[in-house]
């Protein structure tokens, strides 16, 4: 037992009491229902905004990309195009890799010591498969959701559901993303829990996110195919909310508002947490610039002008104290001086 | 954070923030305010007539799809017919013959519903063209 999951399993569990207890025996809808759905969306918003302009004032004085092949160099040496891009179009295919497949968890790999002493580097592609699994199914329900927030509901978004229930099993249809989004939560927290290494570096803040984005899937499938809920009802308060005209159907359940409830601290606690490693992938520096520091001259943003005092001048201003001095002088007085008069 | 008043790609940051944020309220902006009330089924004459189905309203308004994932088994596997209410009543379980039955308005009883949440039930591959089936 480690005091950081626990502390996490239980603020979840507390939040979805709060949020059931709350609409079923204390009827707080309106507080559940519009007043902390519209806060949350907010603070989502301004606080993702915020992080990401902060961000963006921190210079980058010079180029510091992670370089994971050759640089481009002597035209007779092959660079490694994406992997060490120097143009912006491999930063821009490093990026798309890098977003939309993980690149850099494929890299994975592990270390292990045998006795001799020998040291083995395997492939460790769980981490990737894991991630992948997670955030395309945890996408997919995203976008599922989105029939309950248009009217009339666009065709690609009926398309997407189609293609999520083609096994047609049972009805309503087994969506295939809402199960995968578990089985991927529940990988990722798994292997925090059993990996010694990885349960040394995990915190509170690793366990949290999971737990909530667990509890999200399991009310949602729980509401989708055993306890039921009034699905027109929960459209009709989404679209309330969307167009600012609030409803609160009487007939939506207890364990919708806590799903509802999950969905609204996950957005809200978002721009605080390491979820915002969604914007964050973007303001890497050392992935989203160019390794061409070779080739241009990167001015660092707050240098100041400096005065500087060439020996020139310098000799110019004592020429006549230092051969008085018996100093060794670059030029004699007579040649500074018709050099001067060359010049006017 | 920090004190500098300088936004480095500022114009490019600033674009990717307008596009996060327009994908996000996407559907305030689509739905424009128009209000979206959820839709009335019509009962027909019959429907009335008769008061009651075979649960409470609510709970054929969320489990009917599930009675009838049920009742097809039942039927196909068990070879039993029979549907008994809570009160007694007995009905055949068939989406032809009995729901209907009744319910023999699709357009206006369960179209509403089903295109208000975007729900393409495959019941209808077979069983649309009932002859049943009225424009009503």
């Amino acid at each position: 037992m480690n005091v950081n999951y626990v502390a996490s399993l239980i603020t979840v569990v507390v939040l979805f009491l709060i949020a059931y207890v709350g609409t079923e025996a204390l009827g707080l809808t309106a507080l559940f229902g519009v007043v902390i759905p519209y806060l949350a969306l907010v603070v989502f918003l301004a606080g993702v905004v915020y992080r990401v302009l902060g961000w963006a004032r921190s210079p980058v004085p010079f180029r510091i990309p992670s370089t994971c092949g050759q640089q481009k160099s002597l035209p007779w040496i092959k660079p490694a195009t994406i992997d060490n891009p120097s143009t912006t179009g491999g930063v821009l295919v490093r990026m798309a890799l890098e977003i939309l497949f993980f690149r850099s968890l494929f890299r994975n790999t592990k270390t292990r010591l045998f006795d001799g002493p020998r040291i083995s580097y395997e492939w460790e592609k769980w981490l990737w498969l894991g991630a992948i699994v997670f955030h395309y199914s945890f996408l997919t329900v995203l976008i599922r959701h989105f029939r309950f927030f248009l009217e009339p509901v666009p065709v690609p978004f009926q398309w997407l559901e189609a293609l999520d229930g083609f096994l047609q099993v049972g009805v309503p249809g087994i969506m295939l993303s809402g199960f995968a989004l578990l089985a991927g939560v529940t990988f990722l927290f798994l292997r925090r829990i059993f990996i010694p290494q990885v349960r040394y570096i995990s915190l509170a803040s690793d366990y949290f996110p999971l737990f909530l984005i667990m509890g999200i899937a399991i009310s949602g499938i729980f509401m989708r195919y055993i306890t039921k809920t009034d699905v027109v009802g929960v459209k009709a308060l989404a679209m309330g909310l969307i167009t600012f005209q609030p409803v609160l159907p009487e007939t939506v359940s207890g364990v919708f508002y806590g799903h509802f409830f999950f969905v609204c601290i996950l957005l809200a606690y978002f721009p605080f947490s390491k979820l915002m490693h969604l914007g964050g992938i973007f303001m890497s520096p050392t992935r989203n610039l160019a390794n061409n520091n070779r080739e241009v001259h990167h001015v660092n943003p707050w240098n100041y002008p400096v005065k500087i005092h060439t020996y020139d001048k310098y000799e110019d201003e004592f020429r006549e104290k230092m051969i008085e001095a018996g100093l060794p002088v670059e030029k004699e007085p007579e040649a500074a001086s018709s050099e001067e008069e060359e010049k006017e | 954070m920090n004190n500098t008043r300088t936004f480095y790609d500022g114009g490019k940051v600033i674009t990717g923030l307008v596009i996060f944020v327009v994908l996000v309220t996407f559907p305030f902006w689509y739905n424009h305010g128009k209000a979206a009330p959820a839709p009335e089924p019509q009962l027909t004459e019959k429907a009335k007539a008769e008061k009651a189905c075979i649960r409470p309203k609510n709970e054929m308004k969320s489990a009917h799809m599930q009675i009838l994932n049920n009742w097809r088994n039942n039927v196909v596997r068990n070879a039993d017919r029979i549907h008994e209410t809570a009160d007694g009543k007995r009905f055949e379980m068939s989406l032809s013959n009995t729901c209907v039955d009744c319910h023999s308005n699709k357009a206006d009883f369960c179209d509403r519903c089903h295109n208000y949440v975007a729900v393409n039930p495959y019941c209808w591959n077979c069983h649309i063209d009932n002859p049943k089936e009225t424009s009503k």
